[in-house]
């Protein structure tokens, strides 16, 4: 049984005279050319006067916030897109939601946007839009526009949609058009002009004629102005999802502990250096190493927002028990690495009780706590920048009695692409502290 | 043997999000909540759901509610600067009965604050952050493995209640690594969204109404005032009943909702209050305290909102003086007061970017 009209009994809202009507006719008409299902039909409309649509039309329907129709659709159209998903909006969406107009366009999203555009703001009291031609009068141009009026048509159009089109309600072939929009994969829009009769026209002494000549005037012209071959997103996102269908899901690394530690306190460990120093891969081994001896670890980090400069540093907490609160008063043991990680630090070192680990360059560091130097130069091999965070962390952890040199081995072994590296390290450490 | 993972409240949410059944999810990049993101769009493609970065926060949570609206469980995580930018389209969710989750992972305030700081500065503006005063629900995990659990949670919550529901975290559980052993993370059970594919889609009963989703039928949604059959109206009679249901629906099944961790000692007359990561602080300050032989209670607020009224007094049963503990100017502090029923009520508070100690809890102990 074929579906003669997809409108429902009720009568437009819209003005004498208001070109939106006529826009949904030819809607309507290019819907039953089609002739879709009207369960597989989603109208979703935008705010403003063409924003009460979608309430004459026996089709689903969505009606949303001010300038987001583009992304409910997408969202609809991501999930179903089986689905026709038929979005109308005025000119003021394409302002305040111009940023989805243009993503929708640049994405190639399966949507056809019928753009009503009357030129200002109807429903709110006739302000300026974004395509209000300039010199217009509007309520909020009352010495005329001052701006230049946007052209939606080349915005979507060079950014990649599917399919552009400008004309006007007057259009005898709007269904067609409609018909091309919607039958083209990706983004179509249709910029359809018509005449706002509350505001616009009287303001401006305009009409049909003045509105085609319009076009012209700004070098606006109608026609299909775009019409391109594209990867519609959400086949596109599925045809390129396959290839993960296999990948293995989230899985976090679990460690049974098989050592153990005489720990039998909290003990706050901090390492401040810089970025780039893999300072805090290197806690995470440290902690890991805890884990693997029986202990509970928490490693907090702080770090600049420009994550490749400034300082690095990293909390480590160990525990004999559930640790509940990983942040730390002070820490019982500090090692500095740079310049960047001092600074970050000093503000723990004249009242700190116990251990501060240091390179050479800081000997003279003044601190409350006991300061050791460890030379990176007194290790068998040469410690590199990158490694330089590890082992003077394993170094500090051995010397203070707080882990294993096997412990760390094993936390180290437990990532093969890096093992040899980090391996060197600790041993590197093991050297500097003068344990084995 | 037990295993430990040494992990993080992002990885705990994403967990809880594909073991909950969502999938669609959007977000843009904010710090500290991206790391929900880059999961979410690794993992989402092979369990075959949808991941997007939308070009704005507004992109991104309108992506989710046209997504649910299809047939996806979704979710969406930012901070509280995306949270501003959502706060129009989370009236739209509570209006048009949206389930939807909305992670957010605090950061410190106002403005673009501090970045890589925690805070607990969103817990009103969660609340009331969206024009009408109307109901949401907030759950706040205080560990990891609860990041995993009370995510699963917000999942069945949304389903039941069809509306947003919040998990409220903040810059430090998500992102500080600590060790969770693998039983800690407790599955809940999620429900089945409720279905229908005939009458109004809409039913303003004081009850969630099972949804139509797109696709089943002809399917109206609209987030402006409505009848039942989704239809604009300003009918008196009609917009009384439709936003009383918004309230009723919820508040009149706060015995569903309400979720406290309550450590009660009966000779105590101090309780501690805290939630999130501070009441991590505040167990610790509380084993410490009876340690050295005195009396405290405390409680764990996991659901924030509603305010879980019943419970909260019933803890507070007995005693004198309540310390409410947060990582802010004093923001739930009020809505205790509120129930205090003439007890003394402290704010333990720290808005420096620091994390409150457990040992700033122990000066508010004789």
């Amino acid at each position: 049984m074929s579906v003669e009209t997809y409108r429902n009994d009720s009568a437009y809202p819209f003005c004498p005279g208001c070109g939106h009507g006529s826009i949904l006719d030819a809607l309507d008409e290019a819907l039953v050319k089609q002739q879709i299902d009207p369960a597989q039909l989603v109208i979703v409309s935008d705010i403003g006067c063409s924003g009460l649509s979608d309430q004459y039309f026996g089709t689903s329907a969505f009606h949303g916030l001010h300038g987001r129709s583009l992304t409910y659709a997408t969202g609809i159209k991501l999930v179903r897109p089986d689905l026709h998903v038929v979005v109308i909006m005025g000119d003021g969406g394409t302002g305040i939601g111009g940023a989805h107009l243009l993503n929708a366009a640049r994405r190639n999203i399966g949507l056809t946007l019928l753009v009503f555009n009357n030129l200002n703001y109807g429903m709110t009291g006739g302000q300026h839009s974004t395509t209000t031609p300039t010199g217009s009068i509007t309520s909020t141009t009352p010495g005329g526009n001052l701006e230049h009026p946007l052209d939606i048509c080349a915005t979507v159009g060079v950014n990649g949609a599917a399919y552009v089109y400008r004309g006007t309600n007057f259009d005898k072939d709007l269904p067609e058009r409609i018909v091309e929009g919607m039958q083209t994969p990706g983004f179509a829009l249709l910029d359809i002009w018509d005449l706002c009769t509350a505001y616009f026209v009287p303001n401006n002494t305009f009409g049909k004629r003045s509105l085609i000549a319009a076009q012209e005037e700004l070098g606006l012209p109608p026609g299909v102005l775009y019409r391109r071959e594209v990867d519609e997103y959400a086949a596109a996102y599925r045809a390129a999802a396959e290839r993960f269908k296999a990948s293995r899901p989230l899985r976090v690394r679990a460690m049974v502990p098989d050592l153990t530690s005489s720990l039998d306190r909290i003990v706050n460990l901090m390492v401040a250096g810089s970025a780039g120093g893999k300072v805090r891969s290197a806690a995470r081994m440290i902690a890991e190493a805890a884990i693997r001896s029986n202990l509970y670890a928490a490693q907090r980090d702080d770090y600049p927002i420009t994550v490749k400069t400034g300082h690095s540093v990293s909390q480590i907490v160990m525990s004999p028990q559930t640790i509940d609160f990983p942040g730390m008063d002070e820490p019982d043991v500090l090692v500095i690495l740079s310049e960047d990680g001092r600074r970050k630090a000093s503000r723990y070192l004249p009242d700190m009780k116990g251990s501060v680990f240091v390179v050479p360059e800081f000997a003279d560091l003044e601190s409350s706590g006991t300061v050791t130097v460890f030379d990176p130069k007194s290790a068998p091999e040469r410690v590199g920048k990158s490694e330089l965070a590890l082992a003077m962390l394993s170094g500090a952890v051995v010397h203070e009695g707080l882990l294993s040199s096997e412990a760390l081995r094993k936390a180290a072994g437990a990532y093969p692409a890096f093992a040899e590296k980090n391996l060197s390290a600790i041993e590197a450490g093991l050297a500097m502290a003068r344990v084995s | 043997m037990t295993a430990y993972e040494f992990t993080d409240g992002a990885t705990a949410i994403v967990r809880g999000a594909l073991d909950a059944g969502c999938d669609f999810f959007a977000g843009y990049p904010i710090t500290p909540a991206s790391q929900i993101l880059m999961m979410m769009m690794a993992e989402l493609p092979k369990v075959g759901g949808i991941a997007m970065q939308g070009e704005d926060e507004i992109a991104s949570i309108g992506m989710c509610i046209g997504a649910t609206m299809a047939g996806a469980r979704s979710m969406t995580a930012t901070s509280g600067p995306g949270i501003s930018l959502y706060s129009e389209n989370i009236g739209m969710a509570i209006m048009g009965e949206v389930p939807l989750v909305i992670v957010d992972v605090q950061r410190l305030g106002p403005s673009t604050g501090g970045a890589t700081t925690a805070a607990q500065g969103d817990v009103q503006f969660v609340r009331w952050g969206t024009g009408g005063g109307y109901p949401i629900i907030a759950l706040a995990p205080s560990t990891i493995a609860e990041c995993y659990t009370l995510t699963m949670s917000a999942f069945d919550l949304s389903e039941r209640f069809r509306c947003p529901v919040f998990v409220l975290t903040d810059k430090e559980l998500n992102l500080t690594r600590n060790t969770v052993a693998s039983e800690a993370y407790v599955k809940v059970p999620v429900r089945d969204r409720e279905l229908t594919e005939e009458g109004a889609p809409y039913r303003f009963s004081g009850d969630a109404a099972p949804m139509e989703l797109y696709g089943t039928g002809v399917v109206r949604f609209t987030g402006s005032s409505h009848t039942e059959e989704a239809l604009i109206t300003k009918d008196p009679a009609v917009v009384g009943r439709l936003n009383e249901h918004l309230r009723d629906k919820i508040l009149s099944h706060r015995d569903e909702i309400e979720l406290l961790d309550v450590d009660r000692d009966p000779e105590a007359v101090t309780v501690f209050v805290s939630y999130g990561i501070t009441a991590g602080a505040m167990r610790d300050a509380v084993a410490m305290a009876r340690a050295k032989g005195a009396h405290v209670s405390s409680v764990t607020v996991q659901s924030l909102w509603p305010l879980p009224e019943a419970g909260l007094k019933r803890v507070f049963e007995g005693t004198e003086r309540i310390v409410v503990a947060e990582l802010n100017p004093g923001l739930y502090l009020r809505e205790i007061e509120r129930i205090a029923d003439g007890r003394e009520v402290l704010g333990l508070n720290r808005i420096d970017g620091e994390l409150i100690s457990p040992v700033q809890f122990l000066e508010f102990l004789p």
